[in-house]
């Protein structure tokens, strides 16, 4: 037996009995942040590649719902923190070797540069929009002649937003779950695989469809991989890691990681967009409903088990 | 530059408490909170059992990990090797206390994240932490781990010792002698 018992009764808030700090607030933005990186990557992708007129989901409306679901995700950031006036603190220093820091100034970065994309499209989305004044015109006027390095700069920074979605989470050594390389990895795809799932609810035509279920079905492919990948290497590591993936082998998240993460969020989704690329199934938007549902949950479970594994 | 650390005497201590009263008088820690506690760590089957009574706190790592993902500079190295948080820095991003393995943080009600700070204030005016000042045992002990001739390194010379979570690889400067 070995039984360890704080006596002089330590009850810190959020600390004891055992570590949650981190609520919805996190989860959400991961999900957002993920979700945004799929977007911009595929909407200066194929920008890039001239296909705006042939998948106008991807590159238009993709890049307009980008800011809007970032600035969500950012929010939801700002109310975790608890000392809320101390925000521009962030913008004060950049620490190198600090995760949140490198983050911190990403979202910054990358949320202008993702409202000039969205200003860049607007016009061919609602042909009646109007700028309310002429500096608006001249702005987008000028990213119009750099729209190409503009999406090369976001193409970059996206892939930096979906990886470091899952780095915040992998850089604490004292949360054995967390702290696996895989996690960026595995964040940026399942990230990817959000992106394509929400621009599928936007299109409304069948080969942009199609397509979007081809590139989701390597996305998410990739993503089992690296699920399992994750809990290979926790089992292969030291007595911690091991019983932070117990809590998904037999622990309490194993029902509703394996069933409504993997099985629902995942696998029936791969067989559903399988059917419909090979013309055998109906098209369908419920592969990308459950993608969706699959990706947040994954989050949601992520954040909480993380805090629940410790020394 | 001296180099902080703490000596525990596991074997002189009862756990009365009174350190942990002590740190929360000093330091003015909010009703609810505390910066250091007790634990009975017990070990073997019974009859056969053992039993290590610790008083703990924040190790003041030599690679803390809490000041590595600080995303402002508000968690701290000062001279010492004490561990700081610099509350106007700091924006209750919770990371820190992500990063401890000790658990030793916590968020204050004012917003910002707190923890003991080995005494630092009365260091300065050449006083022992208030938790050593008042152990009624004497099982604590303080001082320079870099001064050959300091009672901690005497200690620590002469007794067996070990410190929490050394698998975590922060080389904390807390030490509890078995």
């Amino acid at each position: 037996m070995h039984e360890v018992t704080i006596v002089s009764g330590r009850h810190n808030h959020l600390i004891d009995p055992y570590l949650t700090i981190w609520h919805w607030q996190i989860p959400t933005y991961l999900f957002l942040g993920g979700l945004v990186a799929g977007l911009l990557f595929f909407s200066a992708l194929y920008y890039l590649r001239g296909k705006e007129e042939e998948y106008p989901a991807i590159v238009r409306l993709g890049a307009i719902w980008a800011p809007i679901l970032l600035a969500i995700g950012m929010f939801a950031l700002f109310l975790d923190l608890d000392y809320k006036l101390h925000l521009f603190r962030f913008y004060m220093t950049l620490r190198l070797k600090s995760p949140m820091s490198w983050g911190a100034w990403t979202l910054i970065t990358i949320l202008p540069l993702s409202i000039l994309w969205a200003m860049l499209h607007i016009t061919s989305v609602f042909p009646k929009w109007r700028w309310p004044h002429p500096v608006f015109q001249s702005v987008v006027s000028y990213t119009q002649k750099k729209s190409k390095l503009l999406a090369w700069i976001l193409m970059v920074l996206s892939m930096i937003l979906g990886m470091y979605t899952g780095i915040l989470l992998s850089a604490f050594n004292a949360r054995p779950f967390w702290n696996s390389a895989i996690l960026g990895p595995l964040f940026l795809v399942s990230g990817l695989s959000t992106g394509l799932a929400f621009l599928m609810l936007l299109s409304k035509n069948h080969e942009e469809h199609l397509l979007l279920n081809k590139i989701d079905l390597m996305t998410i492919s990739l993503e089992l991989f690296f699920i399992i990948h994750l809990f290979m290497g926790l089992l292969a590591s030291s007595e911690v890691k091991i019983q932070a993936a117990k809590l998904f082998l037999g622990g309490p998240y194993t029902a509703s990681f394996w069933v409504l993460v993997v099985g629902l969020g995942i696998i029936i989704p791969a067989i559903l967009e399988t059917l419909e690329i090979s013309n055998l199934g109906k098209r369908t938007r419920v592969a990308a409903v459950l993608i969706l549902f699959g990706g947040i949950l994954m989050r949601f479970i992520f954040v909480q088990a993380g805090q629940l594994s410790s020394f | 530059m001296a180099r902080y650390g703490m000596v525990i005497d596991t074997q002189r201590c009862v756990g009365c408490g009174d350190c942990v009263v002590a740190c929360q008088t000093e330091n003015n820690v909010p009703v609810g909170y505390c910066r250091d506690w007790i634990v009975q760590d017990v070990q073997g089957l019974f009859p056969e059992l053992y039993m290590e009574i610790r008083s703990e706190r924040c190790n003041h790592c030599e690679n803390p990990p809490c000041v590595r993902c600080c995303p402002t500079g508000a968690s701290h190295v000062v001279e010492g090797g004490i561990v700081l948080v610099d509350k106007d820095k700091c924006t209750g991003c919770k990371a820190c206390i992500a990063a401890c393995p000790y658990d030793a943080r916590y968020v204050h009600p004012e917003g910002y994240v707190d923890k003991c700070t080995f005494c630092e204030h009365r260091l300065k005016e050449g006083l022992l932490p208030a938790c050593v000042e008042v152990c009624p045992t004497h099982a604590m002990h303080f001082g320079d781990l870099d001064d050959p001739e300091s009672e901690v390194s005497k200690l620590l010379k002469t007794r067996h010792h070990h410190v929490l979570h050394p698998e975590a690889g922060t080389k904390p400067k807390v030490f509890y002698l078995t």
